[in-house]
């Protein structure tokens, strides 16, 4: 039904082309892939809602919204992610399918230009971004660095991976640090900018109606003028096995209810490791699904919390377990998390919980394809590691898995930080 | 079943009525690996006050989703677990006026199918569970006392109603849910778990005279229409009041203002008053309008502001909110946006180019088969079918967006709530 396809089109710039009739839109998305550094992160968050804001051709807000809105109600986002320790700074493309306007226009060839026009051609004044619009920008990307605090639950979790991976590239947030927004400036960001474009590797991903060939076409043209000066090398992220000790940290904040997050080194594996799909596994049954020892024990039996449960990031080798708990049941929980663990680690399941483990695993990779957005994610994460597995090849993986590999990996699990939000009275 | 095709949109809808008064839509989606069931009923936060059996019954605040959560439990144990060991992930969501009960999953769709129509229908709350679940929930409402979001639009709510339900927030409070029994969850259920007053909705690559035939072998084979309800004293016009504001650990002041507006009656009406709102908002302070503009580039509104419009029975808004450093400031540059249009209309080109902005966009959403599920089941108990909104979008015209805009982008109609950060932040 659907067909995947990998091309060069320039040197250091791929499509991954995913040829299908079963959507009503098409997707585009490019993506430009940088090392994830605490001196860049800020400027990098900044350059494509700086881009956003205006092109040559249409140099302002209200000219970009009319030309997406002949498109059909196209939406080009500025997307800003932390990828392991690669951040991926570019666009992401939602346009109507040819096969669905009332005039018979083609919408594809217009929107690539649109969004080639917004990566290729900014609006400048005096050969540099406009002041305005990076001073605008620079204050929103402001607010946004501290609206973080506002989702508890993501702040939680945010707080957790600095303490844990302080000393890594990891510890650097998605889109950097306040201290590092205020002294950009236009000609700065207009240097990095450069530099990006000039240098990164760049990915982009297609999924809609047209044939692979035609889409290189489009792109080809979208994209003629893009600078490529070489350096278009990958970093790979550090994967640290293990913990040392066990760090706890505790702070406070106004707020209603506890947030604890743990977090734990998975032993040295991550995507590409033979013995990942037993991690997943193992993460399934310890805290992943409704089917997990973290949701049936924490959640259902001890009614600890509304939710507890545990999550991989395919790259840097960890496992997050996040939970909201009354402040004085910090510690029941905590207890309560480590010895379902212990479980995991004693392989102390019943048939279903197995059975439910690996069918939701297997399900929920099967279905990407059915999703643009998630499948635009799954190619961006393989080609972030260099790799070129399809969700049904992993999903192989975790069918073949054994149980005593997932208790393997649980064992292969440390803790390595735990991270405590309470609240400010007592 | 019987075929609906709509050429426009590339679907095709199957449908049929039960005996016991279930209405079943099935939308075929070759190609697609995944199918997904909704099963709704008419039944939300805000029916709290309802007539069975000859008697008005008062029920605490949070019933219609603690049902939801202990409707997975059953003789045997529990639905949602044994959906999952099958492979799907099943889930459910209580909102204002609707509880629905859904599954996607790959394979064994008949099995989990039955399951789905089984565990909802068949009541099973024991006082010892329930007393369980006070504390589960107990932790869920905790964690939307911290969410800002959550927060703002309850006081958007609580500032434009003087009496409807919909300003209850749909999982009550911890005092509220300490009142609630099995018994409650029995009554509770008797009156609105009835096939008469729910939908089932089916997208996938699956057949659909399976999906009626299970479901006849599942359901009983008997139902009542759906019970009467009590909203309250009819609301006046104007907002009940004009602002509303809270503290809490946030970054910036997170705002949302809510604009009152005459519900509409069931049936198209209903359809045509939500596509009417969305071209309103559009229009008037959406992401290609002129104002959006200048309060982009003021810092009056960033990223996060988003816009939309609600109906409910006996209420109906426009809304819009987010992050600003002024929200006083956004409201009244809404309200003399408002006026200028009044006085001069909106723009013709800007007003085509919207509406081909939202049939494109309305459109691509029919990749999702839960927005096509539980917009169908929406769609339904408002006394509409969802499919034919692209034949009714094409008769609003511009003199009704603007109607629209002057009924209720007015100063007496509003309310601010704001959300303030907290000193120390």
């Amino acid at each position: 039904m659907s067909e995947v396809s990998r091309s060069q089109l320039m040197p250091g710039v791929f499509l991954t082309s995913v040829h299908t009739k079963k959507f009503k839109s098409s997707m585009l998305s490019m993506t430009l892939l940088t090392p994830l550094r605490e001196e860049t992160a800020a400027v990098n968050g900044l350059i494509p809602y700086l881009l956003r804001r205006g092109s040559a051709e249409h140099p302002d807000m209200q000219s970009l919204a009319a030309a997406l809105d002949e498109l059909y109600g196209g939406s080009i986002e500025p997307a800003v992610r932390k990828r392991g320790e690669t951040q991926c700074v570019g666009f992401v493309g939602s346009f109507l399918d040819d096969a669905y306007t009332l005039d018979s226009s083609r919408v594809l060839d217009r929107a690539a230009g649109l969004m080639g026009e917004l990566l290729l051609r900014p609006y400048t004044r005096n050969g540099v971004f406009c002041s305005d619009y990076t001073r605008q920008e620079k204050a929103n990307l402001a607010d946004r660095i501290r609206a973080e605090i506002n989702d508890k639950r993501q702040y939680a979790v945010s707080r957790l991976v600095e303490e844990m991976c302080g000393k890594e590239p990891y510890g650097v947030g998605r889109i950097g640090r306040e201290e590092d927004v205020e002294p950009i400036t236009p000609q700065s960001a207009w240097e990095q900018y450069r530099t990006l474009l000039a240098h990164s590797r760049l990915e982009i991903y297609y999924c809609g109606f047209t044939d692979e060939q035609e889409v290189c076409r489009i792109l080809e043209r979208a994209l003629e003028g893009l600078p490529r000066e070489g350096g278009y090398a990958l970093s790979e992220t550090l994967v640290i096995p293990k913990a040392k000790e066990v760090r706890q940290v505790t702070e406070s904040l106004d707020v209603a209810q506890g947030k604890l997050t743990m977090g734990f080194r998975t032993g040295g594996i991550a995507m590409g490791d033979p013995r990942y799909p037993a991690l997943i596994l193992c993460n399934a049954l310890f805290g992943g699904t409704t089917t997990a020892k973290l949701f049936l024990h924490v959640r259902e039996k001890l009614s600890l919390c509304y939710y507890a449960s545990s999550s991989l990031d395919r790259y840097k080798g960890v496992m997050l377990v996040s939970s909201g708990v009354e402040f004085a049941d910090k510690q029941r929980a905590e207890d309560e998390i480590l010895a379902q663990l212990e479980a995991c680690r004693r392989g102390e399941f019943e048939p279903w919980e197995i059975d439910g483990a690996r069918s939701y695993t297997v399900s929920s990779l099967l279905t990407i394809p059915d999703s643009q957005s998630r499948q635009e994610d799954w190619w961006l994460a393989q080609a972030v590691a260099e790799q070129t597995q399809s969700p049904r090849d992993l999903a192989r993986g975790v069918e073949a898995a054994t149980v005593e590999e997932a208790v393997e990996a649980a064992k292969g699990l440390s803790l390595d930080t735990v991270y405590f939000l309470k609240g400010t009275e007592g | 079943m019987e075929e609906k095709r709509y050429e426009r949109v590339g679907e095709s809808l199957f449908h049929t009525a039960l005996d016991n008064g279930l209405h079943i839509f099935v939308a075929p989606k070759p190609g697609f690996q995944k199918n997904y069931a909704f099963f709704a009923t008419n039944y939300g936060g805000m029916d709290m006050r309802f007539l069975l059996d000859g008697q008005w019954l008062d029920t605490p605040a949070g019933v219609a989703h603690f049902l939801e959560h202990k409707t997975f439990d059953t003789e045997d144990g529990n639905a949602l677990q044994d959906l999952a060991a099958n492979g799907a992930s099943p889930n459910a969501f209580t909102s204002t006026s609707m509880t629905g009960y859904y599954f996607e999953g790959t394979d064994k769709f008949e099995e989990n199918l039955r399951i789905l129509l089984s565990f909802v229908s068949v009541p099973y709350y024991t006082q010892e569970s329930v007393d369980k679940e006070q504390g589960i929930i107990g932790q869920e409402i905790r964690m939307g006392d911290d969410e800002p979001d959550t927060q703002v639009f309850y006081g958007m709510l609580e500032g434009l109603y003087a009496h409807s339900p919909i300003q209850v927030n749909i999982a009550g409070t911890v005092e509220s849910i300490a009142q609630i029994t099995a018994d409650t969850l029995n009554l509770c259920h008797r009156a609105f778990y009835d096939p008469g007053n729910m939908v089932l909705c089916v997208a996938g690559d699956v057949d659909p005279e399976r999906v009626s035939a299970i479901a006849r072998e599942v359901l009983p084979a008997k139902g009542h229409p759906a019970v009467e309800r009590d909203y309250g004293e009819r609301e006046e016009p104007r907002a009940h009041k004009r602002n509303w504001e809270k503290s809490m650990a946030v970054s910036t002041p997170i705002f949302q203002l809510g604009f009152k507006d005459t519900p509409p009656a069931k049936g198209e009406e209903w359809l045509r008053w939500e596509l009417t709102g969305n071209l309103a908002s559009e229009a008037l302070l959406g992401t290609s309008s002129p104002l959006y503009a200048r309060l982009y580039s003021e810092g009056l509104v960033n990223e996060s502001f988003s816009y939309g419009c609600e109906a409910y029975p006996g209420a109906a808004f426009l809304c819009a909110g987010g992050e600003s450093r002024d929200p006083e400031a956004v409201r009244a540059a809404v309200l003399a946006e408002a006026e200028r249009i009044g006085r001069e209309g909106i723009e013709e080109a800007l007003f085509q180019r919207l509406k081909k902005a939202a049939y494109g966009y309305m459109v691509r959403s029919l990749n999702s088969f839960e927005n096509i599920c539980v917009s169908q089941a929406m769609a339904y108990f408002s006394g509409f079918e969802y499919f034919t909104f692209p034949q009714c979008f094409e008769t609003i015209t511009k003199a009704d967006v603007e109607a629209c805009i002057c009924r209720a982008a007015r100063e007496e109609r509003s309310t601010l709530a704001v959300i303030r950060p907290k000193e120390e932040i």
